[in-house]
């Protein structure tokens, strides 16, 4: 049994449970006991820094703190969510590289009765410990149902191996740790260009446009690779690339229809459990076509988003260039 | 008759510390005085084509006292925290960091130009320190009906999508230790102020 204190982020109560429901699902097979940190607190995303730099890392650190209280022999706090896992890994390097700022983040907890000393301990990426603690072969000897032809296109986003301070990851800017897991589960996994290109993050809120060229890129090149689905591990990246793929649709008149699920939901259907308690339908760009293909059925996204039906060209209408997301409505 | 010299101003320009004043604001040690303007980061940037200034540039505007220009640069705001000019730059620069104390400057000094990114970390950050946990539904609520209500239209089905699916909650959830998270961040706010 792999033990570790877990801060499961906010995304994961809401807009990731899909994440939530198929991590907590696969926890038994992979013998992985998570311990959740008591009434932890948002991180903060990528907002609190923007504003004032003390009580953003303040609020990180309450975390760490009541983290280190519960610790209970245990040192290592697993996040599933690349800006929590950032965050907690930042301000607790970002103290010890300079004690000045831990000193006056340790005044602030003060006022809530609480101390944290910076070092005392280890972030890591649920990726990371599946691949590096628990280990392939595990996860080889779980897989009853193989993702035999299904192409994966691996998707980790930016902030799980950028700016990596303690050198966990295979690579910043091209980590092999998704695509090896993946291939364990039987899957074809495609080698995806930009698999750790950015997703425009908070862009999809205050700068869409931004955020829909970053969108269009991700998705097109996945497509380009004949990619049956995205596998991703990041709340944001997944909202981004599931939400407002329609947006981007519209906004580069594409017609992609690419489905992004959690790389725990792929393993959840790899180790036999029943799709129905991973979190499938949740995703906005349903799945169920993609997984059907390996003869798996998952329960149907109801559709909400307008019919996405391109309009057919004129069959007399002259030949005209195409974005790649629309190649398949001619075919 | 000797002839009087004035001593000359010691510092002329103001905004001549600025860099190190950045430099100091930044969690951990920015290095920012390391920049040698190779360019590796404006190279690296999915967003740069947005962007007034290269991060590169911007760290030359820093370095020569142009307080006013680079506070009012719109760079800081596209920058999407990828840290792709983070990990290539050669002289270990914490850039991502740079621009997140350039965006809390700029806040302080109102020289932002446009509200909405700066909009949505407060309204992103009001949530937080009223409950403890972020809240989506209302965070996307009011910051889309005050910046982009022309949106609004185009992402009802999106919306529905995410309520019907249970993703975006109508209820926020409050912290048990609402209180104590309250007294931290409020003597932090001080401890900055101070600072």
């Amino acid at each position: 049994m792999n033990s570790y204190l877990f801060y499961p982020g906010c995304s994961m109560e809401s807009s990731a449970m899909a994440y939530y429901d198929s991590l907590m699902a696969i926890c038994k097979p992979l013998g992985l006991d998570l311990d959740e940190i008591h009434d932890w607190n948002c991180c903060g995303a990528t907002e609190y820094v923007g504003i004032s730099l003390i009580p953003a890392y303040a609020l990180i650190s309450r975390n760490l703190a009541l983290a280190a209280k519960q610790a209970n022999g245990n040192h290592t706090v697993v996040a599933p969510c690349s800006a929590c896992y950032l965050n907690l890994a930042k301000a607790d390097y970002y103290m010890q590289e300079r004690p000045v700022l831990g000193e006056k983040v340790n005044q602030a907890l003060e006022a809530g009765g609480l101390h944290y000393t910076p070092g005392s301990l280890d972030v890591r990426h649920l990726l990371d410990v599946i691949i590096n603690d628990i280990g392939l072969d595990v996860v080889r000897s779980k897989v009853v149902t193989p993702l035999k032809g299904l192409r994966v296109a691996p998707y980790l986003g930016c902030m799980v191996p950028r700016p990596d301070y303690q050198k966990h990851w295979s690579d910043h800017e091209y980590p092999n740790e998704l695509d090896r897991l993946l291939k364990a589960l039987g899957a074809e996994v495609i080698d995806f260009p930009l698999k750790t290109h950015c997703c425009g993050g908070h862009m999809t809120q205050i700068g869409p446009s931004t955020a829909f060229e970053l969108i269009r890129r991700l998705i097109g090149s996945a497509d380009q690779y004949h990619a049956d689905v995205m596998a991703t591990l990041c709340p944001m990246c997944q909202m981004n690339l599931d939400a407002y793929q329609g947006e981007t649709n519209r906004h580069f008149h594409t017609n992609y229809n690419m489905p992004i699920l959690f790389f725990t939901q792929l393993m959840g259907v790899a180790f036999g459990i029943e799709p129905e308690h991973l979190g499938f339908g949740k995703e906005l760009v349903s799945a169920r076509t993609a997984m059907s293909r390996i003869g798996v059925e998952v329960p149907e996204t109801q559709e909400s988003a307008e019919p996405r039906k391109p309009k057919r060209p004129k069959k007399e209408a002259l030949p005209m260039p195409r974005m790649s997301g629309e190649e398949e409505v001619t075919q | 008759m000797p002839i009087q010299i004035d001593p000359p101003s010691i510092d002329p320009n103001p905004n001549l510390r600025f860099l190190e004043e950045v430099s100091t604001a930044t969690a951990g040690v920015s290095r920012l005085e390391m920049c040698i303007q190779c360019g590796t980061c404006g190279g690296s940037c999915p967003s740069a084509a947005d962007m007034d200034h290269t991060p590169r540039m911007l760290f030359a505007m820093i370095r020569a006292g142009m307080r006013e220009e680079a506070l009012s640069s719109n760079t800081p705001w596209i920058c999407v925290s990828c840290y792709h000019c983070v990990v290539r730059c050669p002289q270990g620069v914490h850039i991502a960091d740079v621009m997140y104390t350039l965006k809390s400057m700029a806040i302080r000094a109102k020289l932002y130009r446009d509200s909405t990114a700066p909009d949505f970390s407060q309204t992103f950050v009001d949530m937080v320190e009223n409950y403890g946990r972020s809240f989506e539904f209302g965070l996307a609520t009011r910051h889309y009906l005050k910046h982009f209500p022309l949106r609004l239209p185009g992402m009802v089905p999106m919306g529905l999508g995410l309520l019907s699916k249970k993703r975006m909650g109508f209820n926020p959830r409050r912290i048990e230790g609402i209180e104590q998270l309250k007294a931290i961040l409020d003597r932090a706010k001080q401890l900055q102020v101070d600072s």
